[in-house]
């Protein structure tokens, strides 16, 4: 016996972790966090008072709350993820991670690309795609850093020394793997120049990528890794094992195959082809049992432990973030129903939904993970359990603060919106009635906000503490572990290697046939049917030049985050909007431009319906035409000049793309604008607008805003809505 | 509609892919011990012994 572990113990390889790494994420989650936060307060206050985008480009909604959601995202729980899987990783692995090198590059390139996004989104370098918005230098660094950080990985799982791979790690597998895909496909772009690209994709398939893409963020970054971190995070600070690992295994699986589908129902009652909506609505309903396999997992791990939940802060943010995960779970398929959606779509709702996620899972599990591994990670204990309770108490009541102001906000702009009363008009014609009257609840969500950064600041300065108090670095040597390798723990075989080898062999054969005929298939059919899809329609124009310009100072300025431009076939939208919205009307829009969001009215039908004054002075002080109004002031537009010069190199762009632009007209792009420009002038001169404003942005805008929607002409029969 | 082309062999690829994942999990004896992962997460420090300290106890398995 006693030569048995003689001979295991001359095996035994030694190795320590690359902690330092993890410390830098930490940090880096503290940091952007309270930014991220921050920022969220900021946007929110701007929504229940305009004054606070104080009339300056950097600081407007719109610009602000991209920065807003790519900091919440990729910055703070970003770090968060980096800092968890790199503590986590090689602890369940028994290995150091593969490269210290390559660890150094995915973090010093994360935080300059997060730099770089708060330099470029503010200044109004944006793609306006929800969560991509990043312009495509820095798509390039994303993926690059991604790659690194994807390649560290693999190298670390080949080296490890622990047979079976824990769930956590099947976790982090997909979450790579898949976030590459998705991102790389959504940013496909063709660059204009430095800073400036249109989308490969337009119209209905630009929006159909986007959420295939924006849902996955979800599901892929939000979602994966932290289940992931959950199983780690969670059986070790109860020192339990896991409810249940058949669960894990079974809901694992499930999730990943039908996340990936559930993309379309950010597109419900849109353009897009009726059977894609359900397909996406159907995955999403499906998408209930897996999420719920996790929440019930993580819960039940605590089970014999609630005592402990009562006291220990860890524990306390642990319970509530997977509670919190299985209520966003609940809400989400409910709002991918079709007749759900009809109400929730495009209101505040949505919004609450986003942060009882955010928040409630994302935020919570951080906390929980943050206030865990840094004592350990710095060999210290926690500076203030008190702080950290007080911590948790801020954050709860500041969500469940935001989630009802925003459920109440919601359902009450819904229903609003589609008031209809018995002679068939609508009860709230004016937009600027249903916006009125949800303020107050802006206040309470913005107060709500307060409370959860203040929470955060409380997390900084408890971990600050508790890591000043902690004993000297120089004083301590490198931890060293110490375990068999690889080769000492053999497979668990039935049937011996080789045989499973055969079985794989075959196994992938098969799979791989039946990838190419499903593949195949699927391939041909929407080929034969798309035309049946997008009724191509020969009224449908490309933008003019001097609209051209004008609508990428639309994407510029994130009016997208308040305006969408898509009217829903229903009928209180075609009493307020008009005409309903056909797929054939979108294929010359690079990026789309359906939005998510009403905090102001649509703006597919908008062309037209009032004077070039009307917009001349919207623009400049939105109160003079819209009394109570929250939109911003844009007195910028006033001052900076219309790029004509650029227009030739956007339209070949465009081009090349497949907009049917003459030769003469990409030549003569500047100057067709300024004849452009000039016929707007004339009607702007007529009331009292001085001659020079004629090659500011303003008017390019207008040129934009006066063509949304126009090209089908007048109005149509109700009918064809069915 | 043309992405339809792209994005549906592609969210069915991605989906054969985790599928074929999960079978070639299965038989390579991922999933065979559903029991001793989940505790042996818990085990780190035991089962990993810090150089400087010597080993005490005799591995139960051996």
């Amino acid at each position: 016996m006693s030569a048995v572990v003689e001979s295991r113990e001359s095996q035994f390889e030694t190795f320590s972790y690359d902690d330092k790494l993890t410390k830098m994420f930490a940090i880096a989650t503290m940091v952007w966090g309270v930014v991220a936060l921050f920022l969220g307060v900021w946007v929110a206050f701007e929504l229940a008072t305009y004054k606070m985008n104080l009339d300056s480009p950097y600081f407007t909604f719109g610009r602000l709350r991209p920065l807003h959601t790519n900091a919440a995202i990729f910055a703070f729980v970003g770090n968060a993820i980096f800092a968890g899987i790199y503590y986590s990783t090689p602890r369940l692995l028994k290995t150091r991670m593969a490269s210290d090198l390559m660890g150094r590059i995915h973090f010093w390139g994360w935080q300059l690309i997060i730099v770089a996004a708060a330099i470029s989104l503010p200044l109004g370098y944006t793609t306006s795609k929800e969560y991509a918005e990043l312009e495509w230098p820095i798509d390039i660094a994303v993926a690059l850093v991604w790659v690194t950080f994807g390649v560290n990985f693999f190298l670390t799982l080949k080296q490890r020394r622990e047979r079976h791979i824990y769930v956590a790690i099947w976790f982090y597998i997909a979450t790579i793997i898949t976030v590459a895909v998705l991102y790389v496909v959504n940013n496909l772009e063709v660059p204009v120049s430095w800073m400036k690209s249109y989308s490969l994709f337009a119209g209905v398939q630009d929006a159909l990528v986007q959420w295939w893409y924006g849902h996955n963020a979800v599901a892929f970054f939000l979602t994966t890794p932290f289940l992931g971190l959950m199983y780690y995070f969670i059986p070790k600070a109860v020192n339990r094992p896991v409810y249940s690992y058949r669960l894990s295994i079974i809901h694992f699986w499930s999730l990943i195959f039908v996340y990936i589908w559930a993309g379309p129902h950010h597109l419900l009652y849109s353009a897009l082809p009726e059977w894609v909506q359900t397909v996406g609505m159907a995955f999403s309903i499906a998408l209930w049992a897996p999420s719920w396999g996790g929440m019930i997992n993580g819960l039940l791990t605590l089970r014999g432990a609630w005592d402990r939940v009562r006291k220990e802060p860890i524990l306390k943010f642990f319970a509530t973030a997977v509670t919190f995960y299985g209520m966003a779970t609940f809400e989400g398929p409910l709002l991918s129903i079709k007749s759900v959606n009809a109400i929730g779509h495009f209101t505040d709702w949505i919004v609450g939904h986003v942060h009882a996620g955010t928040i409630g899972w994302n935020y919570m599990m951080t906390a929980g993970v943050l206030y865990y591994m840094v004592p350990k990670l710095w060999k210290t204990e926690l500076w203030s359990q008190r702080l950290a309770n007080i911590q948790f108490w801020s954050a709860t009541i500041g969500l469940l603060l935001y989630i009802m102001s925003m459920w109440t906000a919601g359902i009450t702009q819904g229903l609003m919106w589609r008031a209809v009363d018995e002679t068939g008009k609508l009860v709230y014609p004016d937009f600027v009635e249903t916006v009125i009257k949800i303020i107050p609840m802006y206040w309470v969500r913005a107060f709500g906000g307060v409370l959860v950064l203040f929470g955060f600041i409380l997390l900084i300065i408890n971990l600050y503490k508790t890591i000043k108090l902690a004993p000297k670095e120089e004083n301590q040597e490198e931890e060293k572990f110490k375990a068999l390798p690889l080769s000492a723990s053999p497979l668990d075989t039935h049937g011996g290697p080789h045989r499973k080898l055969e079985g794989l062999t075959l196994l992938f054969s098969v799979l791989s046939f039946v990838a190419i005929i499903i593949g195949s298939m699927i391939e041909l059919l929407p080929a034969l049917l798309s035309n049946n899809f997008i009724a191509k329609d020969a009224r449908v124009k490309p933008y003019r030049p001097l609209e051209v310009a004008g609508r990428d100072i639309f994407v510029r300025e994130g009016c997208y985050t308040c305006h969408s431009q898509l009217v829903r076939p229903m009928a209180a939208e075609k009493l307020r909007y008009g005409r309903v919205s056909t797929a054939a009307e979108y294929v010359y829009d690079r990026p789309f431009q359906w939005g998510s969001r009403r905090i102001g009215p649509d703006l597919m039908r908008v062309g037209g319906k009032y004077n070039h004054m009307w917009h001349y002075r919207h623009m400049l002080n939105p109160r003079e035409v819209t009394p109570g109004s929250i939109m911003p002031n844009y007195p910028w537009l006033f001052k900076n000049k219309v790029k004509f010069e650029a227009l030739t190199k956007k339209l070949n762009v465009l081009a090349a793309l497949g907009a049917p632009y003459s030769k003469e007209e990409i030549d003569n792009a500047p100057m067709l604008a300024k004849e452009h420009a000039q016929k707007i002038m004339n009607e702007l001169e007529a009331g009292g607008v001085k001659k020079k404003m004629i090659d500011k942005e303003i008017v390019a805008l207008i040129a934009y805003l006066q063509r949304l929607g126009t090209d089908l002409g007048g109005d149509d029969e109700i009918s064809s809505v069915e | 509609m043309e992405i339809i082309k792209f994005l549906i062999p592609m969210a069915l690829g991605m989906g054969m892919i985790f599928v074929g994942l999960f079978i070639w999990s299965t038989r390579s004896g991922q999933f065979d011990d559903l029991d001793t992962p989940s505790k042996r997460m818990l085990l780190e420090d035991d089962e990993t012994h810090l150089v400087n300290k010597p080993i005490t106890h005799e591995r139960k398995d051996v």
